[in-house]
């Protein structure tokens, strides 16, 4: 692989919409088989961050270096080209198609020639089954409807399409938020099985439980500026739970909490 | 302990929901299937003056109503299912016909190249009718409205122009008619089975195989299920639903053909009020309103069962105007069992 230069470095990016300014002089990187959480509250400048990755929009200062070259993507087209997939909460997924249909979606296989040109069906439920199968995901019929999915496996569906379709980098947007302590322990899972098939992951969330467990490294925004990057070895549980509920605030919190707990 | 119990619990649930849902949703096409076979039994029963169970010539008479509708209700089911409608398909028979009968008899075209005109028109005009659709953002249902009303005018004003009464006479003169008619429109048995029940039967073969088996079929379901998630993993949405638009129009071009071969004239009302009946087939198949859900094979049961209930009521000599209020009920419990088996999916998350 590339030696001078990580898969995926975001340098200094900045970005401002109108007066605002959305990120700030943001610095990171992700190489295959590791997880970079970026964590934050809500405002903090993580939707616009992944953005920039995934190409929707640009940094107006900074740059955005792949594999250790420069490059500039102008849509998410562009990204995907350099194996960068970005699995948003909404999902890209149809609800009342089956699972095989949905994870081929857009890119399905086809066998015959000419007007009898078809969708290699029994091909595309066989790779299905073992794709998540792989990824250690217990689908009991990639027949049945997506719909029918509990939001957890419908995460890990498109974890594992993702990674199918030759992913190098993927960013998951908010994998857990919307799920159950049980469901997101099941998506945190596969966030490994993805990691540990080489793919360089990079997981937004406000949660510094679900982070903590699975990153190797920690960016935390708060209000478009970064408080820091941090490698695993060099924080603590705690210390990035303060961190992400802005320290100092916390610890006003706690002290308050203290008090009221001592007139009781 | 209580922990195994749970997850225990938990499989059997998913177990149970899993059986019930395959069943109403992997095979949309099975209430269809189950409804024309009660209307069959049903009319057994009730049209008792005639053998209405063994008797091949009432089966040729209600087939020959059933591919009537059954044939342009492949492409409106696959139309559905990309998420939209096409009230034009109806008085797009009658234009195609008449202008088949223009061809033939004022430009006095052979037949077989009046046709292929004819075909083309069809595919002018659902192309119109996709990309305006697709370039206004309107629903489909308002833009095809507008189509039928102004091919309706068309259609009535152009005949009286043309013929200073309200049909096309004596297209059977054309050159070639004859080749053209046994292909289209000649019966095929000693009991008038229409040759058009074999279309009916071809296209719906070629509908269900596109639907279920092609890219193409695919891209459908997305087109109708769920637009934005289809376009994000780069499913051309607007190609498919201009072709699926294409598709259907050209389907009731063809069927303008057929009609006008068999009747060897047409009406300028010809096809008004078909492009109901074509939806509801739909719907009896399965397709959900919302798009995204249906069944070719559904659709041709759901013909079938249109077609014996036009039929049957003559034949149980009842006062054939029973037959609208017979498919406004069919319909109601059609989109009821639709809206249940989609509520099912929603909520089963």
């Amino acid at each position: 692989m590339s030696t001078n230069g990580h898969l995926l470095e975001a340098d200094h990016i900045s970005k401002y919409y109108g007066n605002v300014v959305a990120l700030n002089d943001i610095s990171t990187h992700v190489n295959g088989g590791e997880v970079t959480c970026i964590l934050g509250d809500n405002g903090a400048g993580k939707s616009s961050f992944i953005k920039i990755l995934a190409g929707s929009h640009q940094p107006d200062e900074g740059r955005l270096l792949v594999d250790g070259e420069e490059v500039s993507f102008q849509s998410p087209r562009d990204a995907r080209a350099k194996g960068i997939a970005t699995v948003y909460q909404d999902l890209a997924m149809v609800p009342l198609m089956s699972i095989w249909r949905n994870f081929f979606l857009g890119a399905e296989p086809r066998k015959g020639f000419g007007p009898l040109r078809r969708f290699d069906s029994a091909n595309a439920k066989k790779i299905v089954r073992k794709e998540l199968n792989e990824m250690g995901i217990d689908i009991r019929d990639p027949d049945q409807p997506v719909g029918t999915l509990s939001g957890g496996e419908r995460q890990s569906v498109a974890i594992a399409r993702a990674v199918y379709f030759g992913a190098r980098v993927l960013i998951l947007d908010e994998p857990t938020s919307a799920l159950g302590v049980k469901q997101a322990g099941v998506v945190l899972k596969y966030i490994l099985q993805a990691r540990d098939r080489g793919v360089a992951v990079i997981f937004i969330t406000h949660n510094p439980h679900h982070a903590y467990p699975v990153g190797d490294r920690f960016v935390i925004l708060n209000r478009g500026q970064s408080l820091g990057t941090f490698e695993k070895s060099g924080i603590d549980r705690q210390e990035l739970v303060r961190l992400m509920a802005g320290g100092s605030e916390l610890v006003e919190l706690e002290h308050e909490l203290e008090e009221i707990k001592a007139e009781l | 302990m209580t922990e195994t119990a749970a997850t225990t619990v938990h499989h059997d649930e998913r177990l149970v929901r899993k059986g019930f849902l395959t069943r109403l949703l992997t095979r949309p096409d099975i209430g269809a299937f189950l409804g024309a076979l009660a209307v069959f039994f049903a009319f057994s029963y009730f049209a008792r003056g005639v053998d209405w169970l063994t008797d091949p010539a009432i089966a040729a008479g209600w087939a020959d109503q059933a591919s009537q509708y059954g044939i342009v209700a492949v492409p409106v089911a696959l139309l559905m299912i990309g998420g939209e409608f096409d009230l034009s398909a109806g008085v797009m028979i009658g234009s195609s016909g008449l202008l088949l009968g223009y061809l033939a008899t004022h430009a006095h075209m052979n037949i077989w190249p009046a046709m292929a005109l004819v075909l083309l028109f069809g595919l002018v005009v659902g192309f119109l009718n996709g990309i305006t659709v697709i370039k206004t953002k309107l629903p489909s249902f308002i833009v095809t409205l507008a189509t039928f009303f102004v091919l309706q005018g068309v259609n009535a004003a152009g005949t009286l122009k043309l013929t200073g009464t309200t049909a096309i006479q004596n297209i059977d003169s054309a050159a070639g008619f004859d080749s053209a008619h046994r292909f289209f429109a000649s019966q095929l048995t000693q009991y008038d089975y229409p040759v058009k029940v074999l279309w009916w039967i071809g296209l719906t073969i070629v509908g269900a195989w596109l639907l279920a088996k092609t890219r193409f079929g695919n891209w459908t379901y997305s087109a109708g299920g769920d637009p934005n998630a289809a376009r994000n993993v780069g499913v051309p949405v607007a190609r498919t639903k201009i072709t699926l638009f294409m598709m259907t129009s050209t389907t009731a071009a063809l069927m303008g053909i057929i009609e006008a071969l068999e009747l060897r004239s047409m009406q300028s009302r010809e096809g008004v009020g078909l492009e109901f009946i074509f939806i509801i087939c739909a719907v009896v198949g399965g397709c959900l309103l919302t798009g995204g859900f249906g069944s070719v094979i559904g659709t041709f049961f759901g013909a079938a069962m249109l077609g014996m209930v036009q039929l049957g009521i003559v034949d149980s000599q009842w006062d054939s105007n029973w037959t609208y209020t017979f498919q406004g009920a069919i319909l109601f419990a059609a989109v009821l069992l639709n809206t249940f088996v989609r509520s099912r999916v929603e909520r089963a998350r």
